[in-house]
Parts: structure tokens; sequence; C-alpha cells
């Protein structure tokens, strides 16, 4: 059993389990600590110095960040000391940063700007000696070395990815972190390092400068719709807890920024399910499984780049906003009697990877793409708040119908699991001809990077990996070059916990709230009268009226992909001038 | 029992930090693991500091005698040699012939202050990057490739064979450079003060000086007043004429640090740069000048970061205050 030890920070009983350090007991504890380089994903790498506290027989100050805590032991957070250290190290981090706080991903959030003012740094002390430095962007994502501190959070976070496109070079003041030339590495656009950049230096394009450009298109019909996960996280931004659903509030937000429609991807998730769950089927049956998930597009580039030699488990069905996308503008113009070249489609998304795949050719649907914009969840709280739409306030109103109302295994596609749990339970179903007793794969939920299940049906037992995190998808992948036949079904996600991890989503995050998120969108599925995708109404509906051929559902629903090249670095002449 | 003995002599470590030579070899000794590495820390990158040639020049034989000692007590069968690049073409037939068919690995150290950090060593030696390691774990308990690491320096290496054979005379190898009239390298007794050891050599300058004195570059400042204690450090003494310049000497200093620095920690990377800049200005603004030096010693993350901030605060407390 673990321990609780007791001990005093700022002279206040503090009891908190063995093992943890100071910084984590204090946070526990509600006493704020500053830390930049921390997270609570990454290691400990105690090179931002802010963090460092004075304890009672200690040499000189220790970093809070690595001090493990003791029975009895005396932590300072504040003294003349310790201010000292950090207003002029706040001064010289502002020293390597340039302000844009303006347009920043982290706005009011801004731990440095926030610190600077507690501790009454000068941030002009000295001049910037960044400012010369590049602002690069690769694919949508744009990393701004004028505001970089060098403190090496996305370098780890890539390497972590097995993507080690970020990378840090020279010694002293000449460190930079810097987009690899090397041809043998290229960036999937996931996002992570947005994710742990304790300083916004890097952002996804169209944060937020040009977020409202798409706003502005007159005469054309704006459809939004909004990803699963989105509904569990863009409370955070609205001082809401972690976990809280706001499922009506965002449709109600979203219209009242000027949509027209707003539709659920889950929904779109629900004809996902149904077209990968035949894939399966037909993988299974002519015995060329493992069959690879393909909804989330950091993925499909890293497999397409990284292990081309996969491309064909890859399933051809196509993304659930991208099926979306299609069918509004076919199946839904169809009915509304509109042109499609009048819709606009905006999805909003966890991702910045949906940035990129909405650009790929093979997507279009009659010479048009099926999603014009994507918006990442940051995106559209930065909009709303510019719009003073309270989101957290607004009173909730249902998603528009045809494509409003998902099954519970369309929500779930949020989380590590949901995928392939989804696809499993109508699977079964097209197998057995029945529904399973038990809906819930417990097994392919929660947070670990590997879960492994094996799941029988009438005798056929199917292996499954579900993978969140690309540095545990290599190593599956390279488990399958040992033993090809080692699963059958293999979803993977390239964010940590899912979609609700994603690049897109609100920062901060930690494995906590990426948990809560996730527990959320299980709640909505465990509290849905229909969790089957093959049950859904709407889905039902169209598949009768519209998708009753092969040709108009290959057209709309399934897609090919392609061994992919370095993408290109843009060198941008500052952050505003996004590509 | 040669850690008792090394103990009872207090052989302390001559690479600066003057760590306890009995306990380190004792820990390591002690230390459960299948493997355990020795290394002898033979970088000498502080400038100013040039025994440990000396010592591998004229008595290789001694040290690796003293390598091979510290593997057979603590139980290790792989041994490193880090040796300064400069050195090592000048030495390397030397060392080879001593080591005959022992398991001792002559490394080339490569440029840069920092590698010498002990931690940083490790990292070198494993291709890892530049970098000092966060510490604790120490090497004692997880160095080399995560195995407990014995590392010491050249001359404490040489002073532990002399205690193993009964020869030690708590004597130490001093280097004296700057404006003295002999330069070179001394051996006289450990607890000789800089005042003797200037005495002693014939170096007692006929003007008005300060000393440096541990290491040519983060070494303390000590002026004539203050020499009645021993000079610590990787026994270096260097003198300068108290009216030398100052801005010469403290942007030589900064320019070294500068260039030094990792770049890992806030406070050494950009406190490192700043200085210099500050220091090239014509206007002195020495309140933003301390509060650097403030961070780069209390905040900075390994020994090299710290260090860079000693001899300026010393040289601007008793030298630069007291100019006209």
């Amino acid at each position: 059993m673990q321990k609780n030890l007791k001990f005093l920070i700022d002279q206040k009983e503090i009891e908190a389990a063995e093992g943890k350090t100071v910084l984590q007991a204090a946070a526990e504890n509600g006493i704020k600590i500053p830390a930049l380089c921390y997270h609570p994903d990454l290691k400990i790498k105690s090179n931002c110095r802010l963090c460092l506290v004075e304890i009672k027989g200690e040499k000189g100050l220790v970093p809070a960040c690595r001090a493990i805590i003791k029975e009895g032991m005396e932590v300072k957070t504040r003294s003349e000391k310790i201010d000292r250290t950090r207003k002029v190290n706040l001064e010289l981090l502002f020293a390597q940063h340039i302000e844009e706080c303006d347009d920043c991903n982290l706005a009011k959030d801004c731990l440095l700007l926030g610190l600077a003012r507690e501790y009454k740094a000068n941030i002009q002390r000295f001049l910037d000696r960044k400012k010369n430095r590049k602002v690069y962007q690769f694919g949508p994502i744009v990393f701004d070395q004028t505001k970089c501190i060098d403190c090496r959070n996305c370098v780890e976070v890539c390497a972590e990815q097995s993507v080690g496109f970020l990378q840090s070079r020279g010694q002293g003041a000449g460190t930079e972190i810097f987009p690899s030339l090397c041809q043998e590495r290229d960036c999937v656009y996931c996002g992570q390092c947005i994710m742990h950049c304790p300083v916004g230096a890097i952002e996804a394009a169209g944060e937020f400068e040009n977020s409202e450009e798409f706003l502005k298109k007159d005469g054309k019909i704006k459809i939004f719709q909004f990803a699963p996960a989105i509904r569990a996280s863009i409370g955070e931004s609205f001082n809401l807890p972690a976990g809280s659903v706001v499922t009506g509030q965002l449709v109600a937000a979203i219209k009242a920024l000027g949509a027209d429609k707003v539709f659920d991807v889950s929904v779109a998730a629900d004809f996902t399910t149904m077209e990968e769950a035949q894939e399966l089927i037909e993988k299974i049956k002519s015995n060329t499984t493992p069959c690879l998930t393909s909804c989330c597009p950091a993925w499909v580039k890293y497999l397409e780049f990284n292990y081309p030699n996969l491309i064909d488990h890859l399933a051809t069905t196509r993304s659930p906003q991208i099926i979306m996308g299609g069918l509004v503008k076919t199946y839904w113009a169809q009915k509304e009697k509109i042109n499609p070249k009048d819709i606009m489609v905006i999805s909003v998304m966890p991702c910045t990877a949906k940035k990129y795949e909405i650009q790929r050719k093979e997507l279009e649907v009659n010479g048009l793409r099926p999603v014009d914009y994507v918006m990442t969840t940051r995106e559209l709280a930065y909009l709303l708040k510019k719009k003073k739409i309270n989101l957290a306030g607004i009173k909730p109103e249902a998603a528009d119908s045809p494509m409003g109302d998902p099954s519970g295994a369309g929500v779930i596609y949020g989380a590590s699991g949901g995928v392939v749990e989804s696809a499993l339970r109508t699977a079964y179903y097209k197998l057995t001809g029945k529904n399973l007793e038990k809906l819930e794969f417990e097994q392919v939920r929660g947070m670990d990077g590997i879960k492994k299940a094996e799941i029988d049906i009438e005798g056929k037992k199917i292996k499954i990996a579900v993978i969140n995190g690309l540095g545990n998808a290599k190593k599956i992948l390279e488990e399958l070059k040992r033993d090809p036949k080692a699963y059958d079904a293999i979803e993977v996600m390239a964010c940590p916990g899912g979609c609700i991890g994603g690049g897109g989503q609100p920062i901060p995050v930690s494995p906590k709230i990426r948990k809560q998120r996730a527990e959320a969108l299980y709640l909505i599925d465990q509290g849905k009268a229909n969790r089957l995708a093959h049950q859904n109404p709407d889905v039902i509906k169209v598949y009768e009226e519209f998708l009753n051929n092969d040709k108009i559902i290959h057209k709309v629903c399934h897609t090919s992909y392609n061994a992919k090249t370095k993408g290109e670095i843009k060198i941008l002449k500052n952050s505003k001038e996004t590509k | 029992m040669i850690i008792e003995r090394l103990k009872k002599e207090g052989l302390k470590g001559r690479g600066g930090a003057a760590f306890p030579t009995g306990l380190k070899w004792e820990a390591v000794k002690n230390a459960k693991a299948d493997k355990k590495y020795v290394i002898c820390n033979a970088s000498e990158g502080e400038p100013g500091v040039l025994k440990d040639l000396f010592i591998l020049r004229k008595y290789p034989e001694e040290v690796i005698k003293g390598i091979n000692l510290a593997m057979r007590e603590i139980g290790s069968d792989s041994a490193y040699i880090f040796l300064n690049p400069k050195y090592f073409p000048k030495l390397e037939k030397k060392l080879k012939k001593a080591i005959k068919d022992l398991p001792i690995v002559l490394f080339k150290k490569p440029h840069g202050y920092i590698c010498g950090e002990e931690s940083t060593l490790l990292n070198v030696i494993e291709g890892k990057p530049k970098m000092p390691r966060l510490k604790p774990p120490f090497p004692t308990e997880k160095g080399l490739w995560d195995y407990p690491t014995l590392i010491n320096n050249v001359e404490t290496f040489y002073q532990a064979v002399q205690v193993a054979e009964g020869k030690y005379k708590a004597e130490r190898f001093y280097t004296l450079g700057g404006k003295v009239k002999k330069k070179g390298i001394a051996v006289l007794p450990e607890n000789f003060t800089v005042r003797q050891i200037l005495e002693h050599t014939g170096n007692w300058p006929n003007f008005d000086f300060f000393v440096q004195v541990g290491g040519g570059m983060s070494g303390e400042i000590l002026v004539s007043e203050e020499l009645d204690r021993p000079a610590g450090g990787a026994g270096s003494i260097i003198i300068y004429k108290k009216n030398a310049n100052p801005m010469k000497i403290m942007r030589k200093w900064a320019r070294f640090f500068m260039n030094e620095s990792c770049g890992q920690c806030v406070p050494c990377r950009e406190g490192t740069f700043r200085l210099n800049e500050a220091l090239k200005r014509k206007d002195f603004d020495r309140e933003l000048v301390e509060d650097i030096l403030f961070v780069l010693s209390e905040a900075s993350l390994c020994p090299l970061g710290k260090g860079a901030a000693v001899p300026f605060i010393g040289y601007l407390n008793k030298i630069y205050a007291k100019k006209p």
C-alpha cells in the first residue's frame, strides 16, 4: 500500500503519497510553484529553473520538479532569494521570446506572462536575441523560432512519437530547435508539439490570425460539423471542469457564429463503422489481415511515409469528417436542391492533421473537396470568445437533422479503442445476425498506449491491438515485420489517449485530463438508447436512399493511399504569413 | 584494506570538488551491480591547470597502477581514460605502453569545457549529447550505461597508489601561472597556504597583485591579504597585476563561459550570453551584471553555470569596487 507522508510547504502541513515530487505534492494541495519545462507527459528535464525552492538542510536551491518528498521535510516556495532568481530568470526567458500576445495559442492562459506580472519581471530588459530567427511551416504546423525558449519539450514529444522531425542543434546561445531536413524524417502533423510547448511557439496554420476569414465568404451555405471528441473538451476553454459534456451548448454556440446547419461527425463515424466493419470481415475471410484503421490522418501519413509496404492493410474507408463532407455535398445537396459548389463545409476537429487531410486530392467528390476548412477546438474557442459567445452559458440546441443524432458507438470514436469497439459491435452483427449481449469491450478502453485483446466471434478468434501514440505504433509495426499475422485488427490513433488528446485540443493537457475527457464519451455512449452504428435510423435511411450501390459507396466512403515523400518546409517572414 | 587507508590519509579528489576518495571508492564497491566501471578523468579542461599533463607525462605507470588498483578494489573489469584531445597525441604511445593488456580504453575527449564535467563525460562516452545529467543519481550509483562508476581525476589515482604503497606524503601538484616569475608545476604539501606556495617557489610578486586559485576560469579570486589558505580546486594559482584592465579580464572570462555553455538550462544559456553582451558595452551596468551572476550561481543546473559566476563575484567585490 502506498504510504502518505506529512511535511511542510511554506509552514503549511501537507500530506501526499510517497514517491511524489515536491512540485506534484504542491499542485495537489493547491500550492502554485511555477514550472515551464515540466509536463506530466514528459521526462523531468529541469532546464527552465523556475521551480527552484528552498528545502531545509539542502545546500542551495533545489528544483521542485525533481525533489522527492520526505517525511518532515520543510519546503519554502517563496523567499527573497527564490523570488529574485525567478524574476531574473523570467527576464532571461523573455530575452529569447518575441511577444505576440494578441494572437497566441495561449492568450490569457500564458504562464510566462502571468509569472512576469507576479514576479514583476521587466520583460523588455533585454533586446530580443532571436528576432531574426526563422518561422517555419510544414503542412499545417507553424513553428516560430523567435518565440522558442529551447526547453526541448517538442523535441522530446516528437521523438516519443517516433517521428523525430523536430530536433535541436548548436550549443549555448547558439542552440536552436529546427525541423529536420533529413529525407527519412517527416512531420505527420499530429500537433503534439503544440500541446507540449509552454510558450506558444508552435501553432497550427489558421490559428488564430485567419480564423475569421472563411466566415466572411458571402453567398456560401455554411455547414459546420464537429468531431466526437470536441463535446468533452471545449468546455475547458470556458472554465468548465475537464470531462464536462457540452454537446448542446457546442451546437448552439456554432449556430450563434452564423452556421446554417450543424451536423455531428459522430453520425458520420457510424458510416465509417459500417464500412470498416465490412472491410474487417472481408480481410478476415480472404486471409489478408491485419486490417489497420485509417481515420487518423497523422497515422495514415506516418504509415505512408515510414511503412509504405503496409499500405494495402489500411482500411480504405474514409474518415468520418470526409464521409460527412461528401454526403453533405451529394446526398444532402440533392435533397435540399442546392448546388454543391455553394456549400462550404467547415469541420471543428480536435486535430491539426485534419487540416492536412482535407487537402488530399484523392478525397475529392465530383471535383470538390468534401471539407473546405478545418478549425481546431482551440480555434473555435478563440473565435467564440472573440465574438463574445459564452459556450458555458448558452442554451443548448440539438444538432440538425438528418445527420445530427449519432449512436453511442459514433461518440466513442473520440477515445482510443472507440473505433475498434464500434466496428466490433457492428461486425459481430454482420457475421452472426445478432447483437452482442454485452456491448462494452473493456480490454480496449483506457489510457494504456498498447492494448491487446482476443475476441471470439462464434468460434473465430480475432486478435486485436489498440494503440495510441505513434511511438507505440512503431513497436507494433516492427512486430508485424517479424510476425505478419500477429493481429487481425489494429486501431491506431497518433495522439495519446486518441482524439481526446489530439493536437488541436485545449491546452493544457495531462494524463488526468485525457482520462476525464474519455470517460465523458463513454458515459454518453452508456446513456444512449441506440449504441450501434447499424441501428442508427439516419444511417439506415442514407444507405437505402443513396448509398445503395458499390459505385456510390466507393465514391463517397472509400479512398486510396500512396507512399509519401518528404513534404516541403517553408520559411515564412513571420507567423502571420501562414500559407 | 585500501579504502580504509584512503580514508585514514584523508585523500580528497584532485579534480576540483575535493570529494573524499575513500568514500567514493566505498560507494562504488558497495553498489550492487553485475558490472562496474572506472574512469580516469584526464580532460583537464580548465585553462591554467596543467598538472595532469605533467603527471601523465612523468608517471604514466603510476596512474595506470592506480586505475588498476581501483578496478580490483571495486570489482570492475573495464576502465576508460578520458583524455584531453590536445594531450592525446603527446601521450597516446606512453599510456598504451603502460596499459599493456589491461582492460583500459584510451578515450579521446571531444573539444569543449563541459565535457570534463563528470556526468557530461558519461554522456559523451555513451554517444549522447554533450550535456550534464541531472543529479542525483550520482555516477557512483548510476554512471556509465547506468552502472555504478568510479570517476577520479588523474592525480587522485596517482595519489591513491602512493597511499597503497605507503609513500603518500600529503602533497599535491600545483600549477603556477599568470604573472609569475617561474611558471610550471610545483609539488608541495597540500596544506600549504597560497602565500607559502608563492614564497616557497620564489614567486611572491614585487607588485600589487591578486590571484585566481583553483582554476583559470572558474577559480576564486583572492587579494594578497587573503592568501593564508590553501589553493583548493584543481590546485592552480594564477597571478594578475592588480591594475590590469578590468574589462579585459572580465571579457575574457565571459567569452569563455558563453562559448562553453552547453545551452541546456536558462540561467547559463541566456545568462552567459547576456553577461558577455553587458561587458561589451561601454557603460558598465553593474546591477544587471549582478543579477545575472546571481541566477548563474543560484539557479544553474550544473557546476559549470554555478562556477561561471565565481570569478566575477570575487573580482567585482574585492577589486573592481575598490578601484578609484
